[in-house]
């Protein structure tokens, strides 16, 4: 019993980390993923094929090789070791989130854009007809619509997001896979130590489905008043 | 950036031989994760409660948990066992389970939780009147499997199991952790020791986007083979 609570103490001083990874990177990406998505759809046609090339890289390419370029990669040249950026791209916690964001942004764009493509051409019309500029019928009609629609399928994204953080023990960063890593190789109690680890994640997920669905309820269109 | 070691040196070949090691696992890893799938499903529709669960347990437990853990579990966790069969002959000390094998049993785990909800919903998609149809035919349940349900559901499942077969060659890169020499293990090392890492991540990306765009090529073709004869074909 000893042995299970220090494995849980040990694992759970991971837990900050590994949120604060997603948190950022759910913030980011989320940022990232809407503009992409606004650009795809209402932009002109260079910003659509610039959208497409990004999302065929940040799609196509396994998570690792986008943190290894940014938190590797780049150390090679001279000028990136000597631009105001290197305090951030030396640190392993800002390349995963970069990383992190840049592929999970990509997928929540395809997300975003089946939202956009939701929102009916009456809607839009009702709200020229009552003379809205085009901010705020992005503002007050297209984008609650939007994050309506996509939200269950955006659920499951931060479940990739919580997965995702973990390819962040790679590079060195103590988070709960790696904390994980570090008790299996010592104890070699590979069962005990796993279960714990993934139970961790599996309750991440579980509370983050529930806020999920807290929001979706909230986002719920009010019926109209007579 | 000097891409010469490529053609100057040994790396063009290893890295050429490092992504047929992506591919050879890739290919193991997804046959098993369709067997396994296929079995979950099984077991899913099979109205056995138990069995059921046991299935579904399964797919929500390996979907929810990072990929890392579970490499990390067959990687230790298969030696762990091994060693422990082995003293039970006399056999002391360590037992690597090696990182190939590794790679395709924690890849294909993954990919059967994932293959078996594409499959699960392409056989539900067959409209039950043929199956009522087969039945009235006498055709008996195996035959009904092979002729009317099974190439049905392969046509609805291709666009999911495409999408999984792109996901397996990705997740492969995970492996390196083990040791595996594929693209982004071979990269690392080329990269590392000629102080160039940053263009051998580049040949090794470039290399994923030849695999994953072959991948959507083939798809293509086989969606649209497998779709002849269909109302929505070319659609």
């Amino acid at each position: 019993m000893e042995f299970y609570t220090y494995v849980l103490v040990e694992l759970a001083k991971g837990l900050p980390l590994t949120l604060q990874i997603v948190g950022f990177s759910l913030v980011c990406s989320f940022a990232l993923g809407l503009c992409l998505a606004l650009a795809h759809h209402y932009g002109p046609v260079w910003a659509q094929m610039l959208v497409r090339g990004y999302l065929a890289i940040f799609r196509g390419l396994p998570l690792l090789i986008q943190i290894y370029v940014i938190y590797f990669g780049l150390a090679q040249f001279a000028v990136v070791r000597g631009s105001i950026l290197w305090p951030i791209l030396r640190e392993p916690f800002w390349c995963a989130v970069i990383a992190i964001s840049a592929c999970a942004g990509a997928y929540a764009s395809e997300i975003f854009r089946g939202g956009l493509l939701s929102v009916s051409s009456k809607d839009i019309d009702a709200a020229r007809a009552f003379g809205m500029s085009r901010l705020l019928m992005l503002r007050r009609i297209v984008l609650p619509l939007t994050l309506h629609q996509a939200l269950p399928a955006y659920g499951n994204e931060i479940i990739y997001l919580v997965k995702m953080s973990a390819v962040a023990s790679i590079i060195t960063l103590p988070e709960v896979t790696a904390r994980a890593f570090t008790i299996v190789t010592e104890t070699f109690r590979v069962f005990e130590v796993l279960a714990i680890a993934g139970a961790i994640y599996l309750a991440i997920n579980f509370i983050a489905a529930f806020a999920v669905r807290c929001v979706e309820k909230a986002l719920e269109p009010s019926p109209p008043r007579n | 950036m000097d891409f010469s070691p490529l053609w100057e040196g040994v790396w063009g070949g290893l890295m050429l031989r490092a992504a047929a090691m992506t591919l050879i696992v890739a290919f193991l890893a997804f046959l098993l994760g369709q067997v396994i799938g296929l079995g979950l499903t099984l077991a899913r529709l099979s109205g056995v409660g138990l069995l059921a669960r046991a299935a579904e347990t399964y797919t929500m437990v390996v979907r929810g948990v990072p990929e890392l853990l579970i490499i990390y579990l067959i990687f230790f966790g298969g030696s762990s066992t091994l060693g422990w069969f082995a003293s039970w002959f006399g056999h002391q000390g360590y037992i690597e389970v090696s990182p190939l094998l590794t790679g395709v049993v924690a890849i294909g785990m993954i990919c059967g939780a994932y293959s078996s909800e594409v499959i699960r919903g392409a056989i539900l998609a067959v409209p039950v009147g043929q199956v009522e149809a087969a039945i009235s035919f006498g055709m008996s349940r195996l035959l009904r499997a092979r002729r009317i349900v099974g190439p049905q559901a392969l046509r609805y499942a291709l666009p999911g199991l495409g999408n999984i077969w792109l996901t397996t060659i990705k997740e492969t890169s995970l492996i390196s952790v083990v040791g595996l020499v594929e693209i982004m293990r071979q990269a690392t090392v080329a990269g590392a020791s000629l102080r160039q890492p940053f263009t051998f991540y580049i040949v090794a990306a470039a290399i994923y986007m030849v695999l994953t765009g072959g991948s959507v090529l083939i798809i293509g073709r086989a969606e649209r083979r497998f779709g002849r004869g269909s109302m929505a074909a070319g659609a």
